[in-house]
């Protein structure tokens, strides 16, 4: 058992966070909340390195990594708060035309989500519909132009991601060949590994943000109740680690719910202990805090929450 | 990043799974709770089992008398003792996880000599004499002194909350020979035999009701300067050593009790008819996840362990905090699923309900543990 990174997987989250760093710093982050359209150029360098097509065999123009990898990549995107449907791009890149290659952006919607939302809707070149009501195993995937697509506007929580409200049945065209089940399992992990991202990211800002702000002469990160929050925020990040690499590793869909309610648990509450600890500042627009909480709320509804997970979880106790 | 297990661990774990399911009906069953030397006489006889089997000291380094198994194959010993329902380590607990690996590491060819091999057959068992009533989170307050008199220390003060010191034959203790000195630098570790004359023990009553406990009096006890380990005024040093083996792996096993227990609370809930009820099934649900996250993050501490030689690192904090924190809501859960049982103080689950309440103090108050995050993983400033 050697449940580490491999030296492999280090250089490529080192690599994914360099990259990020470079091409979407806080000035293009903070861009992109003043205006959310899809930055298609960034899209691109995004697919040139691989992020998409991280997964496809090699012949086919991919990477040729699998799950772990894709999870850390994904952790450094919820680390920088990285916009868009990433998600779709990840799973959808061996399905459709221009998408490994970020040429076309997808959306993946999730019809068993109440309500049904739709993420950059004014973005994307087409939609992915996973249905809602049919069983798991019968459960199919049809595939929309964004024209065809019935919707009622809908205010995002989160200023980086416009959503829209699907209203009736995007049923256009079917989508063969998509495993549905897995597809849904992977969405869950790609989102939770995002989470532990944001989680592990508001731990550093805060700890950042305590040991430089003082106050009565000291240091806030001195004064123990301070302390202890940040604390409170690593344990949080760590275990929501150890759950989403596990997932990643064992594939198994039980693991991927508990990872997710953990994960999602981390972000959110770290975020708000990140708040805490920012004082006044932590509640203006101009502190980053918010965009991370926003963003770690709208994806804890995404691809099953809490109520659901724990569910699952309590049902498979007594199975 | 892989969760498998070499062939040969495999091997290691069907050899134990066979080994137990042979030798456990042979074990006697568990005397009362309050019958000490029953407790001490099952203990003993586990531990010489498991020495007879080569078990005994399976993480210790070999040329200490174990095994020096991988942290891997010690993690498994755990699964699988814990699974097959065998005692855990009992009154051996101090012997085993703290006091033997720091003689090991720390002591002298004759004290390892002398010391370690009772230890593994579970001859002689040992107590832990570090906390005092003015001195528990600031241990290095403590005021026992030890004064040189010949080839003798002459030690003269009290200890508390000293778990198995009515069984024990041996006590780790903690004792000031440099008063002048900083807090730090004055404290040594000497291992004190139970029976020497002017040691009284007197039991203390916990709030679960049994004698888990003692305080420690010590009137001029007369102890060989040979019973030092390391250096004098060096205890401070042994004594991290000593904790870093504490935190290190000492609740593994008890994780997968956790989940057992998670798993009857949902079964029993279901056969009660309690199970239409949503919040206490989403409570469980989450605790469910909650362990199972618990298991993956010492999976990841040991191979982290393994890979840089063994040590526990600062990661059994964050552990022992979740842990303890998820370990008394899962006794709180279980009082839900009792309903009115639950003020039944001879129902298992009631009992073991109050023995949880230590988990957030003993081996380190969380708020203790939170500093050692903040400060030693977090980098945050000293406190004040
Ligand atoms: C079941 C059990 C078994 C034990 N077995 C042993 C044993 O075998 N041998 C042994 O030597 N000891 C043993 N102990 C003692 C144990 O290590 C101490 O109880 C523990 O370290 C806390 O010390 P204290 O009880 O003096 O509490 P105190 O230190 O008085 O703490 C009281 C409260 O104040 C808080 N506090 C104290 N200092 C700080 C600080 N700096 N910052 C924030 N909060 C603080 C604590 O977190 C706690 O909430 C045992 C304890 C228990 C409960």
């Amino acid at each position: 058992m050697d449940f580490q990174l491999t030296a492999d997987q280090r250089a490529l989250r080192d690599g994914t966070r360099e990259l990020l760093a470079g091409r979407f710093d806080r000035d293009r982050l903070r861009a992109a909340v003043d205006a959310p359209a899809l930055d298609r150029g960034l899209w691109r360098e995004l697919a040139d390195a691989g992020f998409f097509a991280l997964r496809l065999p090699e012949e086919d123009g991919g990477v040729g990594l699998g799950l772990p990898e894709a999870v850390l990549v994904f952790e450094e995107a919820g680390r920088a708060l990285l916009p868009g449907p990433l998600v779709a791009g990840q799973l959808l890149a061996g399905a459709m035309d221009g998408v490994a290659t970020g040429e076309r952006i997808v959306a993946l919607c999730d019809g068993a989500a109440d309500p049904v939302l739709w993420e950059h809707p004014a973005d994307c070149d087409a939609l992915i519909f996973l249905d809602g009501d049919a069983p798991a195993h019968a459960a199919r995937a049809h595939r929309s132009a964004p024209a065809d697509v019935a919707r009622a506007p809908f205010a995002s929580v989160d200023p980086l991601t416009p959503l829209a409200r699907v209203t009736g049945p995007a049923c256009t065209v079917p989508q063969p060949g998509l495993d549905v089940p897995r597809l849904r399992r992977e969405a869950a992990l790609l989102t939770a590994a995002q989470q532990l991202g944001s989680a592990a990211r508001t731990v550093e800002t805060a700890v950042a943000h305590a040991r430089q702000r003082t106050q009565f002469g000291a240091p806030i990160g001195s004064f123990q109740a301070v302390k202890h929050l940040c604390a409170g925020m690593l344990v949080r990040a760590e275990l929501a680690r150890a759950a989403v690499y596990a997932a990643a590793v064992t594939e198994d869909a039980l693991d991927v719910v508990g990872a997710k309610l953990l994960a999602d648990e981390a972000a959110v509450r770290n975020a708000r202990d990140c708040l805490q600890v920012h004082g006044g500042m932590g509640f203006t627009w101009e502190a980053d805090v918010h965009l991370h909480l926003k963003r770690a709320w709208l994806r804890a509804e995404r691809w099953g929450g809490a109520r659901e997970a724990e569910e699952r979880l309590a049902d498979a106790l007594v199975r | 990043m892989d969760l498998a297990c070499t062939e040969e661990e495999e091997a290691f774990r069907a050899r134990l799974r066979s080994w137990l399911a042979e030798v456990l009906p042979e074990l006697p069953p568990p005397p009362a709770a309050t019958d000490w030397p029953g407790r001490r006489a099952r203990d003993a006889a586990w531990q010489r089992m498991l020495h007879d089997a080569g078990y005994a000291g399976l993480h210790w380094p070999a040329d200490a008398g174990g095994q020096g198994a991988t942290p891997t194959q010690h993690l498994i010993f755990l699964e699988e003792t814990e699974r097959a329902g065998a005692p855990y380590v009992g009154a051996n607990f101090v012997g085993l996880l703290h006091a033997g690996p720091t003689i090991a590491a720390e002591g002298t060819a004759a004290q390892r000599a002398r010391w370690l091999p009772p230890i593994l057959r579970g001859e002689e068992i040992w107590c832990q004499g570090f906390s005092e009533p003015d001195a528990g989170s600031d241990l290095a307050a403590l005021r026992t002194r030890a004064v040189r008199d010949g080839d003798d220390y002459v030690v003269t003060g009290s200890k508390i909350w000293t778990s198995h010191a009515e069984v024990a034959d041996w006590c780790e203790l903690l004792v000031r020979t440099d008063p002048e000195a900083p807090r730090h630098r004055g404290i040594s570790w000497l291992a004190m035999p139970m029976d020497a004359p002017g040691v009284t023990v007197r039991p203390l009553r916990t709030l679960a009701g049994s004698a888990e406990f003692a305080e420690l009096f010590l009137d001029e006890v007369r102890i060989p300067v040979g019973n030092r380990v390391g250096a004098e005024d060096d205890g401070w040093r042994v004594t991290m050593v000593t904790l870093s083996f504490e935190r290190g792996t000492a609740f593994v096993g008890e994780v997968v009790a956790c989940r057992r227990l998670l798993a009857e609370l949902a079964r029993t809930a279901r056969a009660d008819g309690r199970w239409d009820d949503p919040v206490l099934r989403r409570r469980l649900g989450r605790l469910n996840a909650e362990f199972a996250a618990l298991w993956r993050l010492t999976q990841w501490n040991v191979s982290e362990a393994q890979g840089s030689g063994g040590v526990p690192g600062a990661g059994g904090s964050v552990f022992k905090l979740r842990y303890s924190h998820a370990r008394q809501e899962l006794y709180d859960a279980a009082a839900e699923v009792l309903g009115g049982r639950a003020l039944d103080a001879d129902h298992p689950w009631v009992a073991d309900r109050l023995s949880a309440l230590a988990y957030t103090i003993a081996a380190g108050t969380s708020q203790i543990q939170r500093n050692i995050v903040a400060e030693r993983i977090l980098g945050l400033p000293k406190g004040r």
